[in-house]
């Protein structure tokens, strides 16, 4: 292949990586936004939204297939529950640390975090399951491109998802009043905005995101793992970092960005794929140094 | 309503027994007979027990001076640590090749494997340190798996299969190869590092360090310099850990990737946060129980890491101070 056609290959599978590091980070930036938390957890909810799509998968196979029509609706009943468990996970270990130090909220988070994996590696006897999803494997060509439909389909859906976050996010009363708690807690809730019902909803949507992030995954990919929410979870906070942390069409930038960056990283000589994850934290460090607020973060210092 | 009533006349009831149980150390005679008794059996201890039990010990010690070190930044500076075993590891692998590629006296790196901790906690520490306190724990979390994953493709640390042939210390003409060198050795080292950590708590860096963990702005507008008194921590408590992977690399001759894993940097945090996060004899009591347990009972086997997150998240949301309890201090009585 000419370079200018490696070149394109690569934009393409970087905008897919891209995508998923985005819809992670999405809810990684909206937690941290609303209540100025890491949530170490939500690789984890991504790994488990995964699993999700897997037991919907093997209990619908053999009454309506695995092709296209029983993804879309185990991933519809995912995102509902894992969105579930993430309001669950919040009232129970987050929202009673609102007040407390920063560190304890921080060591919950890992804590969650370590529950979530470690269950679901006794669960699944720590093994890579296979994903058991029937999509078309088999490729076409643009020019000299290789596509799959599968592909196709994944990098439309992941665009509609973030697309329909961004209308829910400017159109509606509750987007509007998660833009406004980011903002002012305290004043929010004065002025009558139920704050912890938002900050519910807000891990609502930011759980179920990173759950059809999961599933996509896994039919990317083909097999899940307890432990790959680890990694994403750096990655999207690499994503979120870049592109300003707190500011959700930031999170998508910087995701695809990401992707995009990794992509054509493994094709310089030196790196590879063996470097690929040093690559990226290499440039987390760098933008902490140089543009610590992000692409689209407006510089400012941080209030008391 | 009643159902938080029960909850805090349970976790009342838990609080009294606890510190009833450890009251007995607030009395100075209690306590120092309690202290001389234990240091007294964990000296003559070696000529009483077996190989195993002498292990495990060794272990305990060695667990003391690396969660110690973790304790400087975590206890006494509120800065959350996750890739601890990443330092350990700088440490280890510096005396590693410095030893078995170079054959340097194990004595002669500890320095540089000082040196070299403080460069990886000045790299990672400053760019994360100037902006918010809490970007560090997801930053060192990122760092503890690129360390593993470079010394695992580099040639220089052996790759996957890890570094074999570092040379034992030599001590006064004594080569230090039976387990209880090593146990006298550690146990040394863990006294040295009890005594550090005190002297480092009274010292004006550490009341600095208390008064930023307690309130950043108010610490700021009192003249304390937030980010350079928390890279001093850092980098500290990272110089800890990485004379631990000198000692530990010297004690195991052989170091693989493996040691390293994210596991184990949440290892000693588990045993910083259950005892009392900042306290010493907290942090001794989180190493017994982390140590400890999984000796005791090894059928838990899978469960032990679960267990310990559920135990980690219930100390969080009851206990935040851990086990140990706070001495009451003027203050606290008012």
């Amino acid at each position: 292949m000419a370079l200018h056609e490696i070149l394109l290959q690569q934009l393409f599978n970087g905008l897919l990586i891209g995508s998923f590091y985005g819809l992670v980070a999405i809810g990684y930036s909206m937690v941290y936004g609303i209540i100025k938390l890491l949530n170490f957890a939500h690789g984890d909810i991504y790994m488990i939204g995964a699993f999700c799509g897997l037991i919907f998968l093997t209990i619908a196979a053999p009454v309506i297939g695995a092709g296209w029509p029983s993804l879309i609706v185990g991933l519809l009943i995912s995102m509902t529950l894992v969105g579930l468990l993430g309001v669950v996970i919040q009232r129970v270990a987050y929202r009673p640390m609102l007040k407390a130090p920063r560190l304890s909220i921080l060591i919950t988070a890992l804590a969650v975090s370590m529950i979530l994996y470690n269950t679901v590696m006794i669960l699944s006897a720590g093994r890579y399951r296979v994903f058991p999803a029937e999509v078309g494997t088999e490729s076409f060509f643009i020019g000299t491109l290789r596509f799959t439909e599968t592909r196709i389909i994944l990098i439309v859906a992941a665009f509609t998802l973030m697309f329909i976050l961004h209308m829910f996010i400017t159109r509606t009363m509750y987007g509007k009043a998660m833009r406004a708690i980011a903002l002012d807690r305290d004043t929010c809730q004065l002025m009558g905005i139920d704050v912890y019902k938002i900050i519910a909803i807000t891990f609502f949507v930011g759980s179920a995101l990173a759950a059809a992030a999961g599933i996509m995954a896994g039919v990317y990919y083909g097999t899940i793992h307890f432990f790959m929410g680890f990694l994403i979870g750096l990655k999207a906070f690499t994503a979120a970092v870049i592109g300003g942390i707190g500011i959700i069409p930031g999170a998508m930038l910087g995701g695809l960005l990401l992707g995009l960056l990794e992509a054509f990283g493994t094709q310089i000589p030196f790196i590879g794929t063996v470097w690929k994850d040093v690559f990226s934290f290499a440039f987390l460090i760098l933008f902490l140094i140089f543009k610590p607020n992000g692409l689209l973060g407006r510089a400012e210092s941080e209030r008391m | 309503m009643a159902e938080t009533k029960i909850k805090r006349k349970v976790t009342d009831t838990i609080d009294s027994v606890i510190i009833t149980l450890f009251r007995i150390f607030d009395n100075k005679v209690y306590r120092y007979t309690f202290l001389f008794a234990a240091a007294a059996f964990l000296i003559v201890l070696p000529n009483l027990s077996s190989r195993f039990t002498q292990e495990i010990m060794t272990n305990l010690f060695f667990y003391v001076v690396v969660c110690l070190g973790l304790n400087i930044i975590v206890g006494y500076a509120g800065l959350l640590h996750l890739g601890y075993a990443a330092f350990f590891a700088v440490g280890a692998y510096t005396t590693g090749i410095l030893s078995s590629r170079m054959g340097m006296d194990f004595w002669l790196t500890i320095p540089f494997s000082v040196f070299a901790a403080v460069l990886a906690g000045l790299a990672i520490g400053f760019p994360t340190l100037r902006l918010r306190g809490d970007y560090l724990a997801i930053v060192t979390l990122g760092f503890g798996e690129i360390t593993r994953l470079t010394i695992r493709n580099l040639d220089i640390t052996g790759g996957a299969v890890g570094l074999i042939g570092i040379q034992r210390p030599v001590l006064f003409g004594i080569t230090l190869n039976q387990i209880s060198h090593f146990y006298y050795m550690f146990f040394i080292l863990a006294i040295l590092a009890i005594f550090v950590s005190y002297r480092l708590h009274d010292s004006r860096m550490g009341r600095s360090w208390e008064y930023i963990r307690e309130d950043e702005d108010a610490a700021a507008a009192m003249g304390i310099n937030v980010t350079t008194s928390r890279l001093y921590a850092f980098v500290i408590g990272s110089s800890f850990g990485a004379v631990a992977g000198s000692f530990f690399a010297a004690k195991m001759t052989a170091i693989s990737p493996d040691s390293f894993m994210f596991i184990h940097s949440v290892m000693f945090l588990m045993a910083v946060v259950l005892g009392g996060m900042g306290k010493i004899p907290g942090v001794v009591l989180g190493c017994i129980i982390v140590v400890l347990i999984p000796e005791i009972s090894r059928d838990i086997g899978q469960y032990r890491l679960l267990i310990f997150a559920v135990m980690l998240l219930i100390i969080m949301l009851y206990r935040p101070q851990g086990i140990w309890p706070d001495r009451p201090t003027i203050s606290a009585k008012e």
